[in-house]
């Protein structure tokens, strides 16, 4: 066994980023999630939106690392080659009161340093021809944006691994000693030595915390269920519609994301249970009254999908970004609620800047790549692109998945990679194949099939998530 | 860029018998896009009997009947090609399509027909509520694994939904050695053939319960565990103290079936409330030279009635290429009173001596009348004694009868006898 100097627990987005600015440097760093895959729970789960920073409270670490985060990811969406959108967002008051609470917060935009706008009724209507006729006006965020929250992830932690960070998955850490100089971190597969623990496990981070000291605070999730709607035509809406906020959170919100779905959602319900992923008609049922009184003629008919997510809300109500009170070199990043996916990569920087480097000597590696190496997105590239790539790769002609017209090619491509996917879903989180109408109805058996034959192993053993999709094979005459 | 008389999208029963048929009504240069790897669509996974009836009078597997239109579209020498997707389609008919072999290509035609099949609702779109985990599966997505590619998806099955191809699922399953504990409708009647409740269902003792659907799934470990079902009022809200516990490892769903044209959208083509086109009696979309026919057009319980509309396409694409189809009027044809939809739409053409009217019935009736009105003039009226939404009705109308209407337009309306 030899001493890791960081293990990094968890890999959401708070542990992606961390891994990937750890990379940077000459230490060695290994990132376990519990999981089969990377950012497969809470950042799984959310909005996708890169808020621009006017809502939370000022001073607060929320609101330094959201606009520190949000000024980042223009960089970060070219760096690893993601779907982003700078599409804006519209808070939109329906009352004279709320258009009263719109210049408080216009005022605490200021006081965080967003850039924003109150528009009249008449300029909303004119941006949003499908918002409510009860617009009174709205607070115009242009800073924010959507992204592709699947490959946000996946990204981040290929490029950690491409620079040398050893990624553990399906390794859930049982229990974690702290020995003085160094801690004892137990999986069900082994036991690691590190210098440095970061707790950034997410819905699991107070009971990682709990591991090595009692803690003064402690998570109180939240479920919030959405639905997906197809992308059958363009201009629903054209930002990310919010209602005012309110004490449970920024509301209902309406918009387009990165792949041009339309989202609408979250609810918000304090839950006991974490792996509680259940979404009810009852909860579906009130997003959508809340929903169409800012934009009434949602077509419903268009849902394609509705999930939930858990937010892992603490105590504190704001993010816990410290070193545990008995040891300075076990870290948590916890309550990385919204906005955290917008603030990961400044709460990497702060993790960084605050703790680690003061407890290494660090130099920067030679050969670090800020890069990924760039995917074949076929369904962005002009004819003439898209046939010389299958002419060097024949497999980019045949299409699998006919709803999101993914192909035989892209699919492969993830396989190669170095955080290639294991599930089904895997597949369809990165390349979108099983992401349209027919939810994977035609193109999942030959996902299924193709991940069998890459990996040299029965369909049998192929998983949708967690659990395999087929029990048996049948005789053959 | 390539030119072509007629592009196909889709090399199904339509898309077959509608190549078939333009080529026999003059039309030579024809190109069958398909995007499996062989021709015949989804009747390739219909390994049970009962296909063929009206067209060949011999019950036949899905396979048999498919393969007799392969042989004509073979002899006739019509061009097709296999894993080939069309990606766009533009308004001057030019369609884009992708293979490994040809890579993107550009075809311009003078007509084109899409028989592109439908695709299955699933669980988002019925906004399932519970857990999203293995184990919940659309019907014909497990009748793909079992009979393409030999796997069982369970083996403790519930299924919600009484539409065909679930019950045909819940005797293949059980043949392979699966338990299938119920069906489950949220309707007070059944969507499914009689003939497949009884084959399918009665003769395996397998409990259908109208009026019921899935209150939850239950699959925290990540595969289905539980089904929970519950009993539904008039407004299809659930009735609390119905709940019916089923421990099984599956869900199948079979919840409805809708006509697959996602290229349509984007060309701001007219559509139905079936979410297909709508079409004239050429089965022209309101894209001239764009035509559209079997389940894309409308879902359809006989493949032969599927057969004879992609024959009908054939022909107005013919007839189109040919220059033959000048609209001469244009009436629009309207579901009244019990009707769900009716084909076609409108009636544009004195091509064909007689015009069938495709329509569903929105729930059971008994003993009634249809009625075609024109305003208040009776054109027509037939007797029914019987009519159910899962079996689609034809009836024909001479074009005479369609001569100095009142108005331009024609209702299609139920009455009680």
């Amino acid at each position: 066994m030899y001493m890791l100097d960081v293990v990094i627990i968890g890999a959401g987005v708070s542990g992606a980023f961390i891994a990937r600015k750890l990379a940077r440097y000459e230490l060695n760093v290994a990132l376990f999630e519990r999981e089969n895959d990377v950012g497969d729970i809470t950042s799984n789960a959310n909005s996708a939106i890169v808020h621009s920073g006017y809502d939370p409270v000022p001073h607060t670490l929320k609101a330094l690392l959201n606009v520190r985060g949000n000024a980042m990811f223009d960089q970060i969406a070219d760096e690893l080659d993601v779907h982003f959108n700078r599409c804006g967002s519209l808070t939109v008051a329906v009352s004279d009161e709320q258009m009263a609470m719109l210049y408080d917060l216009e005022k605490r935009s200021h006081e965080n340093g967003v850039e924003v706008r109150i528009l009249s009724a008449d300029e909303v209507k004119k941006m949003e021809p499908h918002i409510s006729q009860e617009a009174k006006g709205a607070l115009l965020a242009p800073t924010a944006g959507v992204v592709d929250p699947f490959n946000l992830v996946v990204h981040a932690v290929e490029n950690a691994v491409d620079n040398g960070v050893e990624l553990h998955l399906s390794e859930p850490v049982i229990d974690i000693v702290d020995k003085g100089e160094y801690f004892l971190v137990k999986t069900p597969k082994g036991e690691y030595e590190s210098k440095v623990v970061i707790n950034a496990a997410g819905l699991y981070s107070d009971k990682i915390a709990s591991m090595i000291e009692d803690i003064d605070w402690h998570l109180i999730p939240r479920k919030g269920e959405y639905f997906v709607l197809d992308h059958y035509e363009v201009g629903l809406v054209n930002h990310t519609i919010f209602p005012l906020p309110s004490a449970k959170g920024k509301g209902v919100l309406v918009s387009m994301t990165s792949s041009n779905n339309y989202i609408v959602g979250p609810s918000s319900e304090p839950i006991d249970d974490v792996e509680d992923f259940a979404t009810d008609s009852f909860t579906l049922g009130e997003i959508r009254r809340q929903a169409t009184e800012l934009v009434p003629d949602i077509p419903f008919n268009q849902v394609i999908r509705v999930f939930s997510g858990i937010r892992p809300t603490s105590t504190r109500h704001d993010f816990i970004i410290e070193p545990a009170k008995t040891n300075k070199r076990f870290i948590n990043v916890a309550g990385i609620e919204s906005p955290g996916l917008v603030s990961s990569p400044a709460i990497a920087e702060y993790v960084f800047e605050n703790y680690v480097s003061k407890l290494f000597n660090l130099v920067e590696k030679k050969n670090f790549n800020p890069r990924i190496k760039k995917y074949h997105h076929l369904n962005e590239m002009s004819v003439e692109e898209r046939n010389a790539a299958i002419k060097e790769n024949p497999e980019f002609g045949t299409i699998i998945c006919s709803c999101e017209k993914v192909s035989l090619g892209e699919i492969k491509e993830l396989l190669d990679r170095s955080v290639p996917p294991h599930s089904v879903k895997g597949v369809k989180r990165r390349c979108r194949a099983g992401f349209g109408k027919c939810q994977g109805g035609f193109c999942s058996p030959m996902v299924t099939l193709i991940l069998a034959k890459h990996y040299g192993v029965s369909p049998l053993d192929i998983t949708w998530d967690r659990k395999p999709i087929l029990e048996e094979e049948v005789k053959k005459i | 860029m390539i030119k072509r008389d007629l592009v196909i999208i889709g090399g199904g029963s339509a898309g077959m018998a509608a190549a078939i048929e333009a080529k026999k009504n003059g039309i030579d240069d024809i190109l069958i896009l398909e995007k499996d790897g062989v021709l015949g669509g989804i009747l390739n996974q219909c390994i049970h009997n009962g296909f063929g009836l009206t067209e060949f009078k011999e019950e036949l597997t899905g396979p048999e009947y498919l393969s007799r239109f392969v042989k004509q579209v073979e002899e006739l020498g019509i061009e097709y090609k296999l894993n080939s997707l069309v990606l766009d389609i533009t308004e001057n008919k030019c369609v884009t399509y992708s293979n490994e072999k040809d890579g993107v290509v550009i075809v311009e035609a003078k007509a084109i027909i899409f028989a592109t099949g439908c695709y299955e609702r699933s669980p988002g779109a019925i906004q399932l509520a519970g857990d999203r985990c293995s184990g919940i599966i659309t019907a014909g997505t497990a009748q793909k694994y079992l009979n393409i590619h030999g796997y069982l998806v369970g083996k403790r099955i519930v299924i919600l939904g009484s539409g065909d191809i679930g019950l045909i699922m819940a005797r293949r399953m059980t043949l392979e050695g699966a338990k299938v504990l119920c069906v489950s409708e949220i309707m007070p009647y059944s969507n499914g053939l009689n003939r497949n409740i009884a084959q399918c269902l009665n003769d395996y003792d397998i409990p259908l319960y109208l009026s019921r659907s899935v209150l939850r799934v239950e699959g925290k470990s990540g595969r289905v565990e539980k089904v929970v079902l519950a009993a539904v009022d008039d407004k299809m809200k659930f009735i609390p103290g119905t709940e019916m516990e089923f421990e099984c490892d599956t869900l199948l769903l079979s919840v409805g079936l809708i006509p697959y044209v996602s290229l349509l959208d984007k060309l701001h083509c007219e559509m139905s409330s079936t979410r297909g086109a709508k079409v004239n009696d050429q089965l022209m979309t309101s894209i001239p030279g764009v035509f559209a026919c079997g389940n894309c057009l409308h879902v359809h319980d006989v493949v032969d009635f599927v057969t004879d509309e992609g024959r009908d396409a054939g022909r107005g694409a013919a007839n189109y290429i040919k220059g033959l189809s000048e609209k001469k009027k244009h009436i629009l044809v309207k579901p009244g009173n019990g009707v769900g939809y009716v084909i076609p739409q409108f009636i544009e053409t004195d091509l064909n001596n007689d015009i069938t009217f495709k329509f569903r019935v929105r729930r059971p009736v008994k003993n009634v009348f249809v009625n075609f009105k024109s305003g208040d003039a009776l054109i027509h009226k037939v007797v029914k004694p019987v009519l159910i939404p899962s079996e689609m009705v034809m009836i024909k109308l001479n074009k005479d009868k369609l001569a100095g209407l009142p108005l331009d337009e024609i209702e299609v309306s139920l009455e009680e006898r």
